[in-house]
């Protein structure tokens, strides 16, 4: 079992960092959140409601949206297209085979302001493969950011990213925190130190401590489950 | 921000969603057929329609959205029987038939991909020709419908509408060629409909698309829907070219056929399944002379073409001039 008895909340409103070592389980709880895996005791609950037996798909469609830490992008789509199968799955989706992609242009102009909040405005018409990497996560908060979630998921947003993509996400994630709550796996500490509110440490499936970063940073817990039991604190960032 | 901030989408001026390429292809396409009855035998040209129209609903699947089914033959052959039923016992016309024939893959291969489509990859394509196999037995068993070992015989071409007889070649040849190029002109739209870019999505990354709400079994089902109503408009429409419908219409091989024609086409392109099509039925009628080794030489095709030419023949051109076909 990769999780067992992990209970928290996330206020309404905050930036929420689940951190941990590897293999504490961070992602299994954002998939479970998702329902890309069943748990198999416990519930969930988003806005009041148990979302424990719905489809992924379902969730989505409440406003709570992932992303993955593999950035995920639709390779073969422009940016611009990426951007609107999102916009389109906002107005109801699309089963309407017999009509033109002329349809979808009507989204044209709001794809294009996203992708300009995310600093893309001169990738619009790039296959999405085609994008840096820091790009790419870019493109996926500006995908993410069409269905205008109330909730966003984001798994390890600046991994494996440049110290300037870096600052880029950071600036991005506290642009579009407005009338959001937002969840997010990070391994980079000063990324969570600089953005959320709250902190939930995982160690091997388990909540090790939660509270702010000043909070969780001189836990002695959290402190040997990261740097090994003969560090007194984490006291530069 | 002002809007003039904003670089504008490069004009895209497509007809029907074809690119430049892929319009003067067309042209050509439709050049060709038009000439093509003076100069080979209709019979064989109608049969090539036929089979593409069949591999363009197995290229929807396997092309656009990436789903192996090995069980085509079933909607054709049913298609078929149901299309000749309508015109040999129940005197419809052939366009009703063939429309028939066409409802009649549809419904049947809406209820085989609902099944089918719980399982992905190879259980997929497992389901698919297990479904196939029931088809099958029940075309062998029921000697009244379909006529068992003997299949059904002297279908009538009929008149459309009651009035233009189709018992010359050329004029089922031109009733033909206007059910091809519907049906082209009907995959090409589903292509580039905002249902085919939901599609292309799915098939880019599953995942992605399901957290952004989309659910992908919902889309999966249509398109296998859509594939096997081709399959049976196809099958329909041979029954009227070729007088007959045997047990092979509806039989494995035949399965496998439309897959290679696919494959060697090019999976993925709009041309690719008339291309293969038009290769597979020529092997076929020109080197009938082989006997049972037209099979051997298919298979080595098929290898070659696994080897050396993955993308397909219209593919590999594809790819060498840099644009879509």
């Amino acid at each position: 079992m990769a999780v067992q008895g992990v209970d928290f909340d996330i206020e309404n409103g905050s930036i929420h960092a689940l951190i941990g070592p590897n293999g504490a389980g961070k992602t299994t709880c954002f998939n479970l959140l998702t329902k890309f895996l069943q748990p198999t005791a416990g519930t969930i609950r988003f806005e009041g409601h148990d979302i424990t037996g719905l489809a992924p798909a379902d969730i989505a469609r409440l406003g709570m949206v992932r992303s993955f830490q593999i950035s995920a992008v639709f390779g073969h789509m422009t940016a611009l297209e990426n951007v609107r199968i999102a916009l389109a799955r906002a107005r109801g989706g699309n089963f309407d085979f017999w009509r033109g992609e002329k349809i979808l242009n009507q989204y044209n102009e709001q794809a294009q302001a996203l992708l300009a909040d995310v600093g893309l405005d001169d990738h619009v018409d790039t296959p999405a493969a085609l994008l840096s990497y820091g790009r790419k996560r870019a493109l996926e908060i500006a995908t993410t950011l069409a269905l205008d979630p109330r909730l966003m998921l984001l798994d390890e947003p600046t991994a494996g990213m440049t110290e300037a993509d870096v600052e880029r996400i950071v600036a991005l994630i506290r642009k579009i925190r407005k009338g959001r709550t937002i969840l997010m796996v990070e391994h980079n500490l000063s990324v969570v130190s600089g953005l959320s509110d709250r902190i939930t440490v995982l160690a091997r499936g388990r909540v090790l401590a939660a509270g702010d970063y000043a909070t969780v940073s001189r836990d002695p817990a959290v402190i040997e489950a990261y740097l090994g039991s003969d560090h007194s604190g984490v006291d530069h960032v | 921000m002002s809007d003039t901030a904003l670089p504008k989408a490069p004009p895209r001026e497509m007809i029907w969603g074809f690119t430049g390429a892929q319009s003067v292809a067309f042209v050509l396409m439709l050049a060709t057929l038009m000439v093509a009855p003076f100069v080979a035998y209709p019979v064989f040209l109608m049969q090539v329609m036929c089979f593409a129209i069949f591999a363009m609903g197995a290229n929807l699947l396997m092309g656009y959205t990436g789903l192996l089914s090995l069980g085509q033959a079933a909607y054709f052959g049913m298609g078929a029987y149901v299309g000749g039923y309508a015109v040999q016992t129940l005197h419809l016309t052939p366009e009703a038939g063939v429309a028939l024939g066409t409802l009649t893959g549809a419904a049947i291969g809406a209820v085989f991909g609902w099944l089918a489509i719980r399982r992905q990859t190879i259980y997929f394509a497992m389901i698919t020709l297990a479904l196939a196999q029931f088809v099958n037995f029940f075309a062998v068993q029921d000697t009244g419908f379909t006529g068992g070992e003997n299949g059904m015989q002297n279908i009538p071409r009929g008149q459309v509408a009651g009035i233009i007889s189709l018992h010359s070649d050329l004029h089922l040849y031109v009733f033909a060629l206007v059910v091809f190029l519907i049906a082209f002109l009907f995959v090409h739209r589903v292509v580039h409909s905002p249902f085919g870019q939901v599609v292309k999505a799915i098939r880019e990354n599953e995942n992605r698309a399901i957290s952004l709400g989309y659910k992908p079994a919902q889309y999966k089902w249509i398109v296998f829907t859509i594939a096997a109503g081709l399959a049976g408009l196809a099958g329909a429409l041979n029954a009227l070219v070729t007088h007959i419908v045997t047990l092979t219409d509806v039989g494995n091989a035949t399965s496998g056929i439309v897959v290679l024609m696919v494959l060697v086409g090019g999976i993925g392109t709009i041309y690719g399944p008339l291309i293969g099509a038009a290769i597979i039925i020529a092997m076929q009628y020109y080197l009938a002379s082989f006997s049972d080794w037209v099979t051997v030489i298919q298979g080595v095709i098929f290898i070659a073409c696994v080897l050396l030419f993955r993308r397909g023949i219209i593919g590999e051109l594809a790819a060498k001039l840099k644009f879509a076909l």
